[in-house]
């Protein structure tokens, strides 16, 4: 090839059609679609169905939170629970001893988990802990919390704290009915609104920098990125979403103890989805909670009523996580990339 | 890479004299900075508790745990030394070599340590098949692939485990166990042969390592793959056995420990996060820095305990790990990468 061709548009018929929608704003309508498919779900389920949804969409805004810092930002996090734990036990604390609002509450929770995000980040980026190390580092954290709580009486201990209950509905206080559809409706509007920000998060300028810092940190640096800037906005974004999900969930369940708040399995329950949909992809979160989330009822009515071959497990409980973590090891091992991943690489091919 | 560090000085034989002096004095200096900080603690422990007996126990309690927790550790410490692969699967693995044993015990009726001829072999076995299964090859590459496949299989354990046996915890007696008293102290036999299991196993391991032709084959292997392979080593079978011998490790532990505990499905979760601070406390891939590591984490927990009462022993534990991951992430004993 001797003449140099610049990469103009190839024929004229693609100045005929309309310009294709950005990239954000695809997915952002795709996920307003999403949530209006979504709005008459509880209303067509039976209850046990609707609860199951609920908990689809718990485990989506864990998700949606570990995502970002883990798949968007590169930093592998283990102590999610840390985070989880504070806005659950900042919303409670505050609605039981000063009877706060849980939407104070989980705003108030956002703030607590991104400072106490931002200081672990600041000395773990401070003191270069990468990969394992970080890991291992956020592990430690959330499990410091777990111990701290357990064993302060400001926190009620081991006990932890319980709703208190009301007699009618109220949204200002998150309360409805136990199988009231609404329940659904707030987690489907914090959910809805955890993607949309991951979305926008990840085009916007900013996301542009983290995932370089993500793809070569030696190499974003050198070309004038903000690294550790950026790196704290990444986890602290993240901490507040995780803290989103803590808050509801003690609204939801009316209870929160040490365990449920920090336990490790906590951290599991949001990396698991996000490794099954695709680490660092906007919709991975989104098809991993519905796997996560329905799995754990599929095995909770097959337990309760097993068939014939099955019948040694009945009343048994860790089929769930079995079956879970089977599907995280062949995924990592097969689909590295997550379902959503793979399938986005063989759209794009 | 990681090198095999086994806890021999580490500068190379043609450093100048006095570099090498002036690593040997660091290593001391550490050494020491260490020793009057446990001294310290143990006076502040004396003052809080009043009393000296009490402290005494904890301490002696403290050494003869952290002999088991060094055990643990040393399997941990092997494998990221050789592999690299952050061994999520470490705890699950010592709780099924665990359940094995009780098994083994119920049924045959068998002596508790007697059951290290079963749990030695196929916790080496099952070693090996998840290394060659699950970790080796393109999968099992990255840094995140092998802490998530880990992770996975030892939820997958666990819960096996839980469904298989049930959550009610189970207990291993040893017959013709008995206590002595130390100086004042109680020590309880099964205790006493745990610690002394833990130091002959690891003298063994030591062994292995520096003075036997597969052990100067792995420590290659650690130092430089491509090297090694290069010289006729075949790295991916040095690997498996790494792993499958860092796995055995764990089943040792498991019934050396097996009489101390109460056997549940859930038991390795807490010994892996202990180990874990071992490891790091040790320097990654140091097996004597993995003993002297349990010596100090067991010492930690019980004089915890004695500060703060109660439930919160990890937490002094998860101190040391934060400040040791922050100020000295290569360990006490290890050079900086």
């Amino acid at each position: 090839m001797s003449t140099i061709t610049i990469a103009a548009p190839t024929g004229s018929s693609d100045a005929v059609k309309a310009p294709p929608l950005r990239p954000q704003n695809r997915q952002l309508a795709i996920l307003a679609i999403l949530v209006i498919v979504a709005i008459p779900l509880p209303l067509i389920l039976p209850a046990a169905q609707g609860a199951v949804a609920v908990r689809i969409l718990i485990f989506l805004l864990m998700a949606v939170g570990w995502n970002i810092m883990s798949g968007f930002g590169g930093m592998f996090s283990f102590g999610h629970a840390a985070y989880f734990g504070l806005g659950a036990y900042t919303s409670a604390y505050l609605l039981v001893k000063h009877n706060v609002s849980p939407w104070i509450g989980m705003l108030a929770g956002m703030a607590v988990a991104a400072a106490v995000a931002v200081i672990i980040g600041y000395f773990s980026f401070r003191y270069k802990l990468q990969g394992a190390y970080f890991a291992l580092a956020t592990f430690a954290f959330a499990e410091m919390l777990r111990l701290i709580v357990t064993s302060s009486a400001f926190a009620n201990k081991s006990v932890g704290y319980s709703v208190p209950l009301i007699q009618d509905s109220s949204l200002w206080l998150i309360q409805f009915p136990a199988d009231s559809p609404a329940y659904f409706w707030v987690a489907l509007v914090l959910a809805g609104a955890a993607v949309a920000i991951s979305i926008v998060f990840l085009h916007s300028r900013a996301g542009r920098y983290v995932t370089a810092i993500r793809d070569d940190e030696l190499a974003a640096a050198s070309l004038g990125a903000p690294v550790v800037r950026h790196k704290l906005m990444t986890v602290a974004l993240s901490a507040a979403i995780t803290a989103v999900a803590g808050a509801f969930y003690t609204q939801y369940y009316l209870f929160v103890n040490p365990d449920l708040g920090f336990g490790s399995a906590i951290s599991i329950q949001a990396i698991v989805p996000v490794v099954i949909g695709g680490i660092g992809t906007v919709w991975g979160p989104v098809v991993g909670a519905i796997i996560i989330g329905s799995l754990t009822d599929v095995t909770a009515t097959l337990l309760r009523t097993p068939p014939e071959f099955l019948g040694f497990l009945q009343g048994r409980s860790g089929l769930d996580v079995v079956l879970y973590a089977v599907l995280v090891i062949l995924i990592v091992r097969v689909l590295p990339k997550g379902i959503v991943g793979t399938l986005a690489a063989r759209w794009r091919r | 890479m990681t090198e095999l560090d086994t806890g021999a000085p580490v500068v190379p034989e043609t450093a100048p004299p006095d570099q090498k002096i002036k690593a040997d004095r660091g290593f001391l200096g550490r050494a020491g900075i260490v020793a009057a900080v446990l001294v310290v603690a143990i006076v502040l422990a004396l003052v809080q508790s009043g009393s000296g007996l009490v402290v005494w126990q904890s301490v002696v309690t403290g050494i003869l745990t952290g002999g088991l927790y060094g055990l643990i550790a040393m399997g941990l410490t092997l494998i990221f030394g050789v592999l690299d692969i952050v061994n999520f699967a470490h705890g699950a693995f010592l709780t099924v070599a665990m359940f094995l044993s009780f098994g083994m015990i119920q049924a045959t009726g068998l002596h508790p340590y007697l059951t290290l001829i079963a749990a030695v072999p196929v916790l080496f076995l099952l070693g090996a098949a998840v290394h060659r299964g699950l970790l080796s090859g393109k999968g099992g590459g990255s840094l995140e692939n092998q802490l998530l496949i880990t992770l996975g299989l030892s939820l997958l354990l666990e819960n096996g485990l839980l469904m298989f046996f049930g959550a009610e915890p189970k207990t291993i007696d040893l017959p013709g166990d008995f206590q002595f008293p130390l100086l004042g102290a109680v020590v309880a036999g099964s205790r006493l042969y745990a610690f002394l299991g833990a130091i002959v196993l690891g003298g063994l391991l030591y062994w292995l390592l520096r003075r036997t032709r597969l052990g100067t084959a792995i420590r290659a292997v650690a130092a430089n793959a491509p090297g090694a392979a290069l010289v006729g080593i075949n790295v991916r079978r040095m690997h498996t056995l790494t792993f499958a011998i860092g796995t055995a490790c764990a089943g040792a532990a498991a019934v050396l420990a097996g009489p101390l505990v109460t056997v549940t499905p859930t038991l390795g979760e807490q010994f892996n996060i202990t180990a874990f601070v071992v490891v790091v406390l040790g320097g990654m891939g140091n097996v004597v820095g993995a003993l002297v590591g349990g010596l100090l984490i067991g010492l930690v927990e019980q004089l915890t305990t004695i500060y703060l009462g109660g439930q919160s022993s990890l937490l002094g534990v998860f101190v040391v790990f934060v400040l040791v991951l922050f100020l000295r992430p290569q360990g006490l004993f290890g050079r900086r990468a």
